[in-house]
């Protein structure tokens, strides 16, 4: 039966009280630490295409996925450290963890490096949870596991991401459940089905902070890659409890490189059927101005709010979230 | 056809040329990565519980299976016969098959059968009975508030916790779903 049909919220007014001074602290943290909120719009006319990611379309436009490239181009302006917290918007993602609207917070840190940025991120995770604070030490984050995504898959799927080949993959994808349909998948697909379904879960039982990192060049997203064989996405991702929660970069400020990344997007998103995107020029163009070094990374707001009232889903902590039907 | 955001609790569905319904379903998506939808499927002919893990892109079968009311006849002891009031259509399913509804079933009430391609496959007993106390405890008068209970063993063999002043050969509702004593019918 449908529950939509109820028009009270689905979070409690003490959940939502409880809410608001999560997102206080949020906001503390970073004025404390000199990083600026900004805003940027929410309705786009042009976006950074992803493969695995559907815009709302609106209008006008699109509902912003991620204020990535608008936030760039205030970097590329001259902007300093900056931060946002707001709506973001992703078509079809609908389940404990994912609501099509949902808060997002994002950072960027010009002149830093990917390590530097992970140790904040734990420290805000540590503030905003209660947890014990790192103790500051230099090493990137104490007080969490560090793994490379290799030695997860390694330790928690039994198989080497590098060297194991297609069929080898696929084996391991059947025997874990993975539907016949799978056959056509692409290598990192069958990669990114072993994730949520050996490394995640292992990562649940395990609790606490774990960081990934070094991510394969394919799943680099907006990330550098240091070239080598194999090359790698400086690129990481905090669980915390096994809940994905953060999704960070040493940011590609190759304007060339970001160009041709997203039109091979846009490529394989035509391969697989989904429609082309319009490609954010602007963006580029502040890419071609130059973008600052810089780390940035995105947090998924009430994840940590999930987090912090131990609910079973993200939906326990929104006041009127998408019915799940 | 289901589309992912269709796959959801209750939700039948044909896997395997075979029919299941779907008792727990979640969206999984890694980062930036390809989005899965994993279900926990139950067969709805020998209850086996299995996991199934699809692309979120990907549709499933939706199982051919419709649930019609039948009328309980008589039970041979290797089955359980049903009829079809409107066709006097009669269909016999196992023990397996009847499963949970086994404690509900008094003869010549409706139940809810599933059929899959034309086949019984299932039974499910509606959320509310009324049945006949055919064994308990004396009943004590006065005592509607201690909250105290007592075993009843209903007409169908079923037993049900119940309040103090319930008395044997009176009619009760029950909920199915709880196996829980709900009110005195009248």
């Amino acid at each position: 039966m449908r529950k939509d049909a109820d028009w009270r919220p689905v979070a409690s007014w003490p959940v939502l009280q409880r809410r608001a001074q999560l997102l206080a602290r949020i906001r503390a943290f970073f004025l404390q630490r000199g990083v600026v909120e900004v805003e940027t719009p929410l309705l786009l006319a042009a976006v950074a295409p992803e493969l695995h990611q559907d815009p709302i379309r609106c209008a006008a436009g699109y509902l912003q996925g991620s204020p990535e490239t608008a936030m760039k181009r205030l970097l590329a302006a001259g902007a300093g450290s900056i931060y946002q917290m707001g709506r973001a918007f992703r078509a079809d993602e609908v389940g404990r963890l994912h609501n099509p609207e949902f808060t997002l917070l994002e950072w960027y840190r010009p002149g830093w490096t990917l390590a530097e940025l992970m140790q904040e991120v734990a420290l805000l995770v540590c503030t905003i949870l209660e947890w014990p604070h790192p103790t500051g030490g230099c090493s990137a984050s104490e007080g969490s596991l560090h793994l490379t995504y290799a030695e997860a898959m390694q330790r928690c799927a039994g198989v080497d991401p590098w060297c194991a080949t297609l069929d080898q993959l696929r084996q391991l994808c059947r025997a874990e459940g993975a539907d016949t349909a799978l056959e056509g998948m692409e290598r990192q697909d069958l990669l990114d089905f072993l994730l949520v379904q050996k490394v995640e879960p292992a990562l649940r039982a395990q609790g606490g902070m774990v960081f990934l990192s070094d991510f394969p060049a394919a799943a680099a997203a907006m990330a550098e890659i240091v070239p080598g064989e194999p090359a790698l996405a400086r690129r990481f991702e905090l669980y915390v409890n096994g809940i994905e929660l953060a999704n960070g970069y040493q940011e590609l400020r190759d304007a060339e490189e970001q160009r041709q990344r997203l039109l091979a997007v846009n490529r394989q998103r035509v391969e697989q059927g989904k429609s082309a995107l319009p490609v954010d020029a602007l963006f580029l163009q502040a890419m071609e101005a130059g973008l600052p070094p810089c780390a940035g990374v995105a947090v998924g707001v009430d994840r940590l709010i999930m987090l912090a009232l131990q609910t079973a889903s993200i939906q326990e902590g929104m006041a009127f979230p998408l019915p799940l039907g | 056809m289901l589309t992912h955001n269709q796959l959801r609790q209750g939700s039948r569905v044909e896997i395997d040329s075979l029919p299941w319904i779907i008792v727990g379903a979640d969206f999984v998506k890694p980062g930036k990565g390809q989005a899965f939808t994993k279900i926990k499927i139950k067969n709805l002919i020998d209850g086996r519980v299995i996991e199934r893990t699809f692309k979120s892109s990907e549709t499933v079968a939706k199982a051919d299976v419709i649930d019609t009311e039948m009328q309980y006849l008589y039970s041979d002891g290797e089955f359980w016969h049903f009829m079809d009031p409107g066709s006097c259509e009669q269909v016999a399913l196992t023990n397996v098959q009847v499963g949970d509804a086994l404690s509900w079933l008094k003869e010549q009430e409706a139940y809810q059968v599933t059929l899959w391609k034309g086949k019984a496959i299932a039974v499910q007993a509606p959320q509310f009975v009324i049945l006949t106390i055919a064994q308990c405890e004396p009943g004590v008068k006065g005592d509607t508030v201690s909250g105290a209970t007592k075993p009843a063993v209903l007409e169908t063999g079923a037993t049900v916790k119940v309040p103090l002043f319930v008395n044997e050969g009176e009619r009760i509702r029950v909920n199915t779903l709880t196996g829980e004593y709900v009110e005195r019918a009248k």
